[in-house]
């Protein structure tokens, strides 16, 4: 963090700018992208909601507390109506996010940790460490990932844990790969042989030297992993393949799956949830792309 | 040549270890699975257990039953299906056709009109088209695919009833052959078909016009417009050939992920597919149908990346040589 020193004029915006820290620089480029910015603030406010949300409202999302079928603004208490057994969907909507968010970021660690582990270990080390890992990645790829997600949850029970660890186990090939191609860039740099032959071990070349310098590509693509496990974790719950007694929103839309017409308000509102939430993880993720990657302006 | 036989050799490779994970993953689930083949039947006492055990060869040592496991999939021979009691792979066979209908021309449509979008978008950044592609692929992808599904059933089963919403074929026209059974099909198709259209459409227009961007600002593309070429044959004849080798990767791996792309659209509209025969199996618990699927899925995947690999010879004559 390098901070203007008191002696220098900084009078011109370009003194300023090149004072910042690469993190300010990136915050402020950030900052100044309208979509991105309404991403992120959409994003804090659905986070604020799922937090205090359903103890501020107190209708359990799966008590049977209103008529079946009460259509949306006809009963004052239940405003957004009820579904085909008569749970309140204000309630399902304000805790439905909860597993939703929840499972998507925790899988997204998961498959970020295996993905810059495998690719970090494959890209540093080269030979047969790399041809080892590389197969090993060919083979999580080559894998249907929703299907064998599904084959683990059947076959383990559906809990969050197993769901969380299911989209981890089938979604890091590409942060592998992407990681393995920056550390093959970036091993045979100056600074790292610099490092080494200052008798750096591989450890500290790996997490303190070249690590660092690949971290902006990852963070953006870790961003938009999220979005992918959200909606992955969503048509999970849609089959009825996550945790029973945890309301999400994708299981929200599934147990209605066979009133569509009847109830197209318990189906429709949960997906637009989905819809905005993923929407607003991908502006954030475009918006980190163009701070963190300005060379890759043009996508 | 050579190449060509390393790349059969790892695919050959791929496939033994995708039926050792699926062999794992067997035995590694909680409970035995005699037990549980002897629950499914209604349950027996130890005698039964053992007969099972003797019956589908449990009792042998776990490496010799990886090796019979092996054979029987080599020789397509999937198992039993629980519910059906019928061969895994004539289920899989029964099933195949439509799912690769709806990939297939959803793909097509997509790549097609995706491609003419990215190019258009390529030529003139600040045009109509090009704020297109960038709408379309962030929404697009956001969307879940099943969400798009349903806002359909609901547009036209219920607001504007004019499609089919579910299955494959009208219980009018039950028996029906040739043309009536083929265009009661093709009907059935669209909703689905565009569902699917729409998520990859978002893919392929935003790479398309990332692809041709780079490639309209090389030295080849300045030379053949300095040279006077027309604008079309420069975009289409010199451009595009080379922003095609992104796109056909991709097409490539969704092709062969059609089945696990397929399984969300197939469940809402209830096509007759091997995403709705996979989803079954997980509600009956019928494993031998669930791994059978997600073998066969593996291997379809790993002929489609093998097929990629192989056209880009065809596409860029530079890779013949080598």
């Amino acid at each position: 963090m390098t901070s203007p020193s008191p002696n220098s004029t900084a009078s011109t915006e370009q003194h300023a700018v090149l004072a910042l820290s690469p993190w300010r620089e990136a915050w402020r480029v950030f900052r100044s992208n309208k979509a991105a910015m309404l991403g992120l603030v959409v994003l804090l406010l659905v986070m604020l909601i799922m937090l205090v949300g359903p103890s501020l409202y107190g209708v359990a999302p799966f008590g049977i507390s209103a008529l079946p079928f009460t259509e949306p603004f006809t009963d004052s208490r239940y405003w957004l109506g009820s579904d085909y057994l008569g749970r309140d969907i204000v309630a399902g909507m304000l805790i439905g996010g909860r597993a939703t968010l929840l499972v998507g970021v925790s899988s997204a660690a998961i498959t970020v940790f295996i993905g810059i582990t495998v690719g970090a270990l494959a890209g540093y080390f080269g030979g047969w460490i790399d041809a080892l890992l590389s197969r090993l990645t060919e083979l999580f790829q080559v894998l249907p990932a929703l299907l064998f997600a599904m084959v683990l949850v059947t076959l383990f029970e559906p809990g969050l844990g197993v769901v969380i660890c299911a989209i981890g186990m089938v979604s890091w090939t590409g942060t592998a790969r992407l990681t393995r191609a920056e550390f093959i860039r970036l091993r045979g740099l100056e600074y790292v042989n610099a490092a080494r032959t200052m008798g750096a071990s591989h450890w500290r070349l790996i997490w303190h030297e070249i690590l660092p310098n690949a971290m902006a590509p990852l963070i953006v693509s870790a961003t938009l992993v999220v979005g992918v496990a959200i909606l992955f974790e969503a048509g999970l719950s849609f089959l009825g393949l996550s945790d029973p007694n945890v309301m999400s929103w994708g299981m929200m839309i599934g147990s209605n799956r066979r009133h569509i017409l009847e109830c197209w308000w318990a189906v429709t509102l949960p997906g637009a949830a989905i819809f905005l939430t993923v929407l607003s993880v991908s502006l954030v993720g475009d918006g980190l792309n163009d701070a963190l990657n300005p060379k890759m302006h043009l996508r | 040549m050579i190449l060509v036989l390393r790349r059969l050799l790892v695919a050959a490779g791929l496939m033994v270890a995708v039926l050792a994970v699926n062999f794992v993953l067997i035995h590694a689930a909680p409970g035995d699975p005699a037990t549980v083949i002897a629950g499914e039947m209604g349950g027996g006492d130890q005698a039964v257990i053992d007969s099972i055990k003797k019956a589908y060869g449990l009792d042998k040592p776990l490496p010799e039953q990886f090796i019979t496991y092996l054979g029987k999939s080599v020789r397509g021979d999937l198992g039993v299906s629980y519910t059906y009691s019928r061969p895994v792979s004539s289920l899989i066979a029964d099933r195949i056709g439509p799912t690769i209908l709806l990939v297939l021309t959803s793909l097509v449509v997509a790549i097609a009109v995706g491609t003419l979008l990215g190019v258009f978008a390529s030529l003139k950044p600040k045009s109509f088209a090009s704020a297109a592609v960038t709408i379309v692929s962030l929404v697009g992808l956001a969307m879940p695919v099943f969400w798009t599904g349903i806002l359909l059933v609901i547009l036209f089963g219920k607001v504007w009833p004019v499609m089919p919403i579910a299955g494959m074929y009208d219980v009018r026209n039950y028996g029906a052959t040739g043309w009536v059974a083929a265009m009661d099909a093709l009907h059935h198709l669209v909703l689905p078909a565009l569902t699917l259209t729409l998520v990859y459409l978002a893919q392929y227009s935003r790479l398309a016009r990332a692809s041709m961007l780079e490639v309209l600002s090389s030295d080849y593309v300045r030379t053949a417009r300095a040279k006077g070429l027309n604008e079309a044959v420069v975009v289409f004849k010199h451009a595009l050939r080379n922003a095609l080798m992104p796109i056909v990767t991709i097409a490539g791996l969704q092709f062969g992920n059609l089945i696990s792309g397929a399984v969300l659209v197939e469940t809402v509209f209830s096509w007759p597919g091997l995403g709705t025969l996979a989803l079954d199996a997980i509600l009956g618990r019928d494993y031998p149908t669930l791994l059978g699927v997600l073998t066969f899925s593996s291997l379809f995947v790993i002929s489609a990346n093998l097929l990629t690999d192989l056209s880009y010879r065809w596409i860029d004559p530079r890779l013949r040589g080598k």
